[in-house]
């Protein structure tokens, strides 16, 4: 489904995030990418998103390299991913209904549609009662919890989690890992990307280690091991 | 499409109101530069008005001999109104430039003394030509001099024509009133430019405040196009108050001017902004419109593509 050949990336000659980096990601699998802060692990999410270009190399969705796309064809391909952030990326302005309004709104989902998905998926995430809140007048755990009710709302293909427990207590990390093994367990790729052990060691699935921007493991049903 | 659209300005709408104190003040400023913009405009109507004040005091005079026939006059005076730079040719005859000429002398008694002495009326009649623009009387002078262009033999029946005497001050005049509008020109320009960067400097401002928000926008999935419609709208807001505010506050600005300050603009300011409201009005409201979307489409160009 993914596919990452000989990618590699240099801010300048002696900064390098990403040294020739070969990866698979399947379609349903729960991939987590752990490694140290400066590992690597964010450029590659953000690659995936096409949000940093590759110095060299390619990142490919199915058959499509994803940084030779238009701006339209891009926008078609993020529509089919959702993400979460560490940082959460909410829109401020907007209440927890209008942030997730908007991503169905940018599918060209009806009204009628938006009236009735947006308080079950908020329910989901059991942020019902703050459907009219806006984003700093919640929690972090709830503002996580409300970025990934935006990132599934459209129902992606994958989903990709940056860190999304580097906010959060160990209850909010628990609730927010539960999610995503839930959204898996549906059928939807989820790429993690996390240097929590526990958290890692929960999920226990595929693990991609990381360190000075190369894949140092790759392992079936790992643990964290650095 | 129309969903897009109709979600596309309710979110302009929505975003306004939710970023409070920075859209009031990217309102303010659109505010001050419409402001400027009509401020020139009834600047340019003062000195439009005054110009034309000055440029109806100039005109050329054809004194004719006391004994030349009214037919011959008439025929020049046709023959000069076909001239595409004339714009008015009145006649005077010899007994009303005597009577006009004893209306003026009225309280001098030696000089009506006199001339009830002479018992014949020793003034001619004499043409009033009024060119279109000032710098077209040095063209009508040369015409009027040269004997083919006018009635034949008519030379011989002008006395004088006055143009070569005021031929400095009409010159001299001539260039004022161009420099006149030259200066106006540039600083309607300055002043504009000015207002422009400065509105254009806010909304960017405004713009980069939201660009992690932007950002956001385009990684949900979110089209060009949706990402800059709702910014888009808000500029065009931004004129539609902007133009309000200041058109309100010239009402009684215009008001205080017409009423103290009339005889020294020779224009009354409040009476010229009244009866030219919807056009100002027009004007200021394309201005301010056009000002707050087209900054808003450049500000926000730099962080679409992302």
């Amino acid at each position: 489904m993914i596919y990452f050949n000989n990618v590699s990336k240099k801010y300048d000659k002696d900064s390098t995030a990403l040294e020739d980096v070969n990866l698979t990601i399947k379609a349903g699998e729960f991939v987590s990418i752990v490694g140290h802060s400066g590992a690597g692990k964010t450029t590659l999410a953000k690659m995936i998103l096409a949000e940093e270009k590759p110095t060299t190399g390619s990142i490919c969705f199915e058959s499509v390299d994803v940084h030779k796309l238009k701006s339209k064809d891009l926008t078609k391909l993020r529509q089919r991913i959702g993400a979460v952030f560490q940082d959460f990326k909410l829109l401020t302005n907007k209440t927890a209904f209008e942030n997730i309004a908007f991503a169905m709104e940018a599918v060209g989902k009806s009204d009628e549609e938006i009236m009735n998905d947006v308080p079950h998926v908020l329910e989901l995430v059991d942020l019902q009662n703050k459907i009219f809140h806006f984003p700093h007048q919640m929690s972090g755990g709830e503002k996580q919890r409300l970025a990934i009710a935006r990132a599934i709302i459209n129902q992606p293909e994958i989903i990709i989690a940056d860190e999304p427990t580097g906010n959060l207590d160990p209850v909010s990390t628990y609730e927010v890992i539960q999610i995503l093994k839930k959204i898996n367990d549906l059928g939807t790729t989820v790429i993690l990307t996390t240097h929590n052990r526990g958290v890692v060691e929960s999920v226990g699935k595929r693990v991609i280690t990381m360190e000075k921007g190369k894949v140092v493991r790759d392992d079936k049903d790992g643990k964290y091991v650095i | 499409m129309m969903n897009k659209l109709r979600r596309v300005i309710n979110a302009g709408f929505i975003n306004f109101k939710r970023n409070g104190l920075i859209s009031w003040a990217s309102v303010l400023v659109v505010t001050v530069t419409l402001s400027v913009i009509t401020g020139i405009i009834l600047l340019q109507a003062i000195l439009n008005f005054s110009l034309e004040q000055i440029k109806n005091k100039v005109d050329v005079t054809i004194y004719f001999t006391v004994d030349a026939p009214e037919v011959k006059i008439m025929s020049l005076k046709e023959s000069i109104e076909k001239l595409p730079e004339v714009a008015e040719v009145t006649y005077t005859s010899a007994d009303e430039a005597l009577a006009l000429f004893r209306e003026r002398h009225s309280d001098d008694y030696p000089t009506i003394q006199a001339l009830d002495e002479i018992n014949e009326n020793p003034l001619g009649a004499y043409l009033n030509i009024r060119a279109k623009e000032v710098s077209q009387y040095e063209s009508i002078a040369n015409f009027l001099s040269s004997d083919d262009a006018l009635v034949l033999g008519s030379s011989s029946i002008i006395d004088k024509v006055n143009y070569h005497q005021n031929k400095v001050v009409i010159e001299r005049l001539n260039s004022i009133i161009s420099g006149a509008q030259k200066l106006g020109f540039l600083v309607t320009l300055f002043l504009v430019i000015i207002s422009v960067i400065i509105t254009f400097n806010t909304i960017r401002l405004a713009i980069f405040i939201a660009k992690e928000e932007i950002g956001v926008m385009r990684l949900v999935g979110a089209s060009k196009m949706r990402v800059r419609g709702p910014f888009v709208v808000e500029g065009a807001i931004y004129g539609v108050i902007a133009t309000i505010l200041s058109t309100l506050i010239f009402w009684p600005i215009t008001a205080w001017l017409g009423h103290n300050m009339t005889n020294f603009l020779g224009v009354n300011i409040y009476d010229y902004y009244v009866s030219n409201f919807f056009q100002i009005f027009l004007i200021v409201l394309l201005s301010g419109i056009a000002l707050g979307v087209v900054s808003s489409l450049l500000a926000i160009r730099r962080y679409l593509n992302r």
